[in-house]
Parts: C-alpha cells; sequence; structure tokens
C-alpha cells in the first residue's frame, strides 16, 4: 500500500518534470534561454524542428550523463567538466546528423557547433542536473527539450507562413507566386515574431 | 583594403548580432544601461580577439595536420573557456582597475555564443569574402575584431534606446521582453539598409 | 548517496582529464563509425545533382572527375557516357561572390556545347530572395542556353540573364560560377579535339 502511495507521487513527480518545460517554464517563451539559435535558423518549421530535436538530443543525454558523474566531480571544476561532456554529445550529434541527414546539416550550419553555448543546456546542468537523480533529469530534459523544440517549431512555421507562404514546404495558398510578407524570414521578422508571441503567451498566463 | 572591407562588412552589413544572431543572450540581458554595455563590449572585444588568434593557430597546426578536425568544438570551446579564466586571473593581478571594469562580465562570455561563432567562422574566410584570396592569421585576427566591434556597437546602441524605452509608456502586454525585441527587429531593419555596401 | 568529492588540486586533475579522456575516446569512435556514410552521402550528393544536369548516363562520372585550371581556381569535370558514348559533361563551379559567401553550381553541358541543366550544390544566400537561386522558374532559363551566343551576364549588366528580384548579387553570382564552368568546358573539349587529332595516339586526360 505505502508502495504504491510512493509509487503515484512519483508518477506525479514525473509528469510535473516533464510538463513544466513545456509551460510554464518554457526555456523560450518564459526563461529566454537559447535565444541565438531561436532566432536564426527558424526561417521555416522544417529547421525549427530539426534543431529542436538536434537540441533536445543533447538536453536530454547532457542531463543523464551529469546526473549521473555529478558525486565525482568537484565542485570547483565543474563547469568545465560539464562543458566537456556537453560538447561531446554536439559533435556526437554534428557527426550523426552530417551522415545520415545531410540536407538539414547544411541548413543549420553553424548553428550546430553553437548548440554547446546554448544557454538552456548549461542552464539545465547547472541548475537540475548536478542536484537531481537521473530519472527526474531525464524527465526534465525531456520537458525542457519539448518546450524548446516546440516554440522553435512555432516560431519558424509562423515565420514560414508569413514570409514564404508555406507550411513545413506544403504550399497552402496554392498560388503560382504568392505575394508574401519577405521580412519575417529576414533577420528582423525574428525579433518581431517572437516579440508579439511573447506577448500573446504572456496575455495568457 | 581587405582589412577595411572585413571592418565595414562586418559592422553594417553582417553584423553579428542584428542579422547572424549571435551573442543575442547578452545582448538581451547586458543593454539596460549604457554604461554596462560598454564595459562589456570591452570585455568581449578582449576575449574575442584572444580566443580567435589561439584557436586559428591550433586548427591550423594541431587539428588539420593529425586530421582531426572533429575535435574542432570540443578543443574551442576548452580553450575559450581557459582563456576567459586566465584573463581574469591576469587581469585581477595586473590592472585593478581593468577588472573591476570589466571583471563581472567575464564569466558570462564563456556562453557568448559569438565567441565560438566568430572563431569558428574565422577558419574560412575565402568562402565569405569574395576578396579575401587566402586565409591568414591576421586576417582572422582582423575579422574577430570587427565583430567584436560589431557587438559593441549593436550592443551599445540598443542600450541607448532601451534607456529611452524605460521613460515611455508601453502598452501593458508589451512591456519588457516584447517591446525590446520590437525594438531590436527595426534595429536590424534599420541594418539591413547597410546590404549591397560591400 | 555518495560523499560529494572534495575539490582538492589532485583530484581536480584527476577528474577533468578521467572525463576529457572518455570524451575523445568515444568521440574518435563515433567519427570511426560516421565516416563511410559520411563520405557515402557527400558522394551521393554529387551523383544526384550530376543526374540532374546531364542526359541518362550508364557509367560512373565520379570516377571520370578531372580538375581543370580556371581563372586561379580548378574546377572539376565530370564526363557521363552511355554505351561509351559521351552524353554529357557535368562540371562543379564555385564562386564566392555569392551574397553570402560560396555559392556552388553543377552546370552540365550536352556535347555540342548547350547547357543542358543546372544544381545549386551549396550556397548560403538569403532565404527569400538569394535562395530562389535553386527554384526551377530561375533555373529553367538556362536550359538549352549556349554561351557561345548568349551573354550569361544578368540584363542589368547587358546580358542575357533575368535576375532574381531583389537579389542582383546573388544572380551575378550564379552567372559566374556558369561562365566559369563554360571555360572548363571550353578547355576540356578543345584537348580532348587534338587528342582525337592525333590518330591513334591515346586517349588524353
Amino acid at each position: 500500500m505505502q508502495n504504491q502511495v510512493q509509487q503515484n507521487k512519483n508518477n506525479m513527480a514525473n509528469i510535473s518534470n516533464l510538463t513544466r518545460g513545456i509551460i510554464k517554464e518554457n526555456p523560450i517563451f518564459s526563461l529566454l534561454l537559447g535565444m541565438c539559435p531561436t532566432l536564426g535558423v527558424t526561417t521555416s518549421g522544417t529547421n525549427g524542428l530539426g534543431m529542436g530535436l538536434a537540441t533536445m538530443f543533447v538536453l536530454i543525454m547532457s542531463n543523464i550523463v551529469i546526473s549521473l558523474v555529478k558525486n565525482i566531480i568537484p565542485d570547483k571544476v565543474r563547469i568545465p567538466a560539464f562543458i566537456v561532456i556537453i560538447a561531446t554529445f554536439v559533435t556526437i550529434i554534428q557527426l550523426l546528423m552530417e551522415a545520415y541527414v545531410p540536407a538539414l546539416f547544411e541548413q543549420l550550419g553553424l548553428y550546430i557547433p553553437l548548440i554547446v553555448v546554448n544557454c538552456i543546456i548549461l542552464g539545465r546542468a547547472e541548475s537540475f542536473a548536478s542536484k537531481n537523480g537521473v530519472v527526474d533529469s531525464l524527465f526534465d530534459g525531456i520537458g525542457m527539450g519539448l518546450g524548446f523544440t516546440l516554440a522553435l517549431t512555432l516560431l519558424g512555421l509562423v515565420r514560414e507562413m508569413l514570409g514564404a507562404g508555406t507550411i513545413f514546404g506544403w504550399n497552402f495558398l496554392g498560388m503560382e507566386d504568392p505575394k508574401t510578407m519577405l521580412v519575417f524570414i529576414l533577420p528582423p521578422g525574428a525579433f518581431l515574431v517572437l516579440a508579439y508571441l511573447i506577448a500573446l503567451i504572456k496575455k495568457n498566463n | 583594403m581587405a582589412y577595411l572591407l572585413i571592418i565595414i562588412s562586418a559592422v553594417f552589413v553582417n553584423n553579428i548580432v542584428l542579422s547572424q544572431f549571435l551573442g543575442i543572450c547578452p545582448f538581451l540581458g547586458v543593454s539596460k544601461k549604457v554604461n554596462t554595455a560598454i564595459g562589456m563590449s570591452g570585455a568581449v572585444m578582449f576575449v574575442l580577439v584572444l580566443a580567435t588568434m589561439v584557436t586559428y593557430i591550433l586548427n591550423k597546426y594541431v587539428l588539420v595536420p593529425l586530421n582531426i578536425e572533429f575535435l574542432q568544438t570540443i578543443s574551442f570551446i576548452l580553450i575559450i573557456a581557459s582563456l576567459v579564466q586566465m584573463v581574469e586571473i591576469v587581469l585581477k593581478k595586473v590592472s585593478h582597475a581593468l577588472y573591476e571594469a570589466l571583471g563581472v562580465f567575464l564569466p558570462l562570455i564563456t556562453t557568448n555564443c559569438c565567441v565560438l561563432g566568430v572563431s569558428m567562422m574565422a577558419l574560412d574566410l575565402p568562402s565569405k569574402y569574395s576578396f579575401v584570396e587566402e586565409s591568414s592569421l591576421s586576417l582572422a585576427i582582423v575579422f574577430a575584431f570587427a565583430n567584436a566591434l560589431a557587438f559593441g556597437l549593436a550592443l551599445v546602441v540598443f542600450a541607448g534606446i532601451r534607456e529611452q524605452i524605460q521613460i515611455t509608456d508601453v502598452p501593458k502586454r508589451l512591456q519588457g521582453t516584447p517591446i525590446s525585441l520590437i525594438a531590436a527587429g527595426l534595429l536590424a531593419l534599420a541594418f539591413m539598409g547597410f546590404s549591397g555596401l560591400v | 548517496m555518495a560523499q560529494k568529492i572534495e575539490s582538492s588540486l589532485k583530484n581536480m586533475v584527476i577528474v577533468l582529464c578521467a572525463i576529457t579522456f572518455i570524451a575523445g575516446i568515444s568521440l574518435a569512435f563515433v567519427q570511426q563509425i560516421t565516416l563511410a556514410p559520411i563520405s557515402a552521402s557527400h558522394q551521393q550528393k554529387q551523383i544526384n545533382a550530376i543526374s540532374i544536369v546531364v542526359p541518362e548516363f550508364n557509367n560512373n562520372p565520379l570516377e571520370t572527375g578531372i580538375k581543370t585550371a580556371v581563372q586561379n581556381d580548378s574546377l572539376t569535370v565530370y564526363t557521363a557516357t552511355k554505351d561509351n558514348e559521351v552524353v554529357g559533361y557535368a562540371i562543379l563551379s564555385s564562386t564566392n561572390s555569392g551574397f553570402g559567401g560560396t555559392v556552388q553550381v553543377m552546370v552540365g553541358f550536352t556535347p555540342d556545347g548547350a547547357i543542358y541543366n543546372t544544381s545549386v550544390v551549396a550556397h548560403q544566400e538569403t532565404p527569400g530572395l538569394g535562395d530562389k537561386m535553386t527554384t526551377e522558374k530561375f533555373r529553367s532559363q538556362f536550359v538549352g542556353f549556349d554561351c557561345a551566343t548568349k551573354k550569361a551576364i544578368v540584363k542589368k549588366d547587358g546580358g542575357d540573364v533575368d535576375a532574381l528580384t531583389a537579389a542582383t548579387i546573388s544572380s551575378r553570382a550564379f552567372c559566374a560560377t556558369i561562365r566559369k564552368a563554360y571555360s572548363a568546358f571550353q578547355q576540356i573539349t578543345n584537348q580532348k579535339s587534338c587528342a582525337d587529332a592525333e590518330s591513334g595516339a591515346t586517349k588524353q586526360e
């Protein structure tokens, strides 16, 4: 009986670890972390999704590894140790993407190695994974990763729809050469769309 | 001439913050006051030029000859992180006044993506500029310096705008981050006017 | 829960070295695994581009690649043959005068010197503006384009090419790759006809 109660409690904790990152503490819309890739690669929904998934992989893996080894890392060298672990996973995903999804790899370009300096990853390592167990960290990684992916895909989709007139490459207007608002896939559009998305979400909170 | 073109191109045409989105975190984070913006720009310039110099040499004489370019990301970020630490220690010993001015910003620079981004872009300048025939250490250093200038310019201008925003009446829902992002968007739009210059 | 290791110099050095060592080993391992798929995907990309730009062939053009020097740059020329008869030449041409830097285009010629088709292999042009050079609409004007009778220069500069709207620099870069490819084509065919003239002489590269 007591075990079951404990079990339920654990499940609840896992779910809250998972959902926290998606909605309440969404890394982009409310924590404002990891802005560079958010603005840089979201010229289309596909790019946003690809970047989100790549970041999610690194986030989950580094969260797991860091929560496993947190006790053998002396406090003073914790940041460099975390950075090495994160950089390793970034290079792994970089090599894997180059091998198996070369088209996306070329689209994202420089922003893939830059996942290393994405503040979300080091931020979660420092504030969550280095203080919690493996399972909690895993769910935190999945949640934060999903939140990040969701935000990036949304931003990319809005920009793609307004700027190119397509959804994931599908021409939903059905026009030959639609007159679209190009500015939205150019750099200024990234700032503007993100600004209004944040304003909208803030209202609902 | 190539040096001048690189500087103009990096500062105005392809501004690292406003058109390539590198270094957005400090751009939004430490741009509330012009004074702190200047301090941050100074610290970034210091680290950026130094880091690009070291990573360029490492890449050319160690990684490429040994055919282990896949270690680029990990070795560059380690160099940047340790460089930042070293600069902090040296500054503390040598010039206390400078340390007071830049010290607080230094730890933030490790995770400033413009340092890693610029040091990687500096490896292959000929693919970026048609007037550059061959990459060289001096060009890489000028490139780093130019991008630091660009970062500083964007940061200081933006901080000036934000100081003005603070005393204006902003619609409630746009207060805080949204209005800053809109201002940044308009600034980026203004910088697009320079495109085609180089 | 295990006690956290204290931050003595010895511990810090050991832990950091161990982490970096493990990171290095695992990266080398992943690199070994992905080496073959990466080079395969690069080759596949070239093959795909070649099969777009020349008529149907049944040899492996990648084996026929020859370097040709053009304007202090060297371009690779691939010969496509069908049943040992040359059906076209695919030339990988590049320039760094694009708006975002390097533009790489595979240009295909039929043996009579007309362009069969073109395919953009790599570019960093602005999404929505310069990257429209990859569209059928822009490239179709080069199908059947003969550099001997037409000028591969944008109309604005007195040539015969319709530039992309608001992307003159990108269009100029594209034209530059075409002109370069054509001079490489001329060199190759000149060498060929010389070699053929020397009756009985073994075929030269």
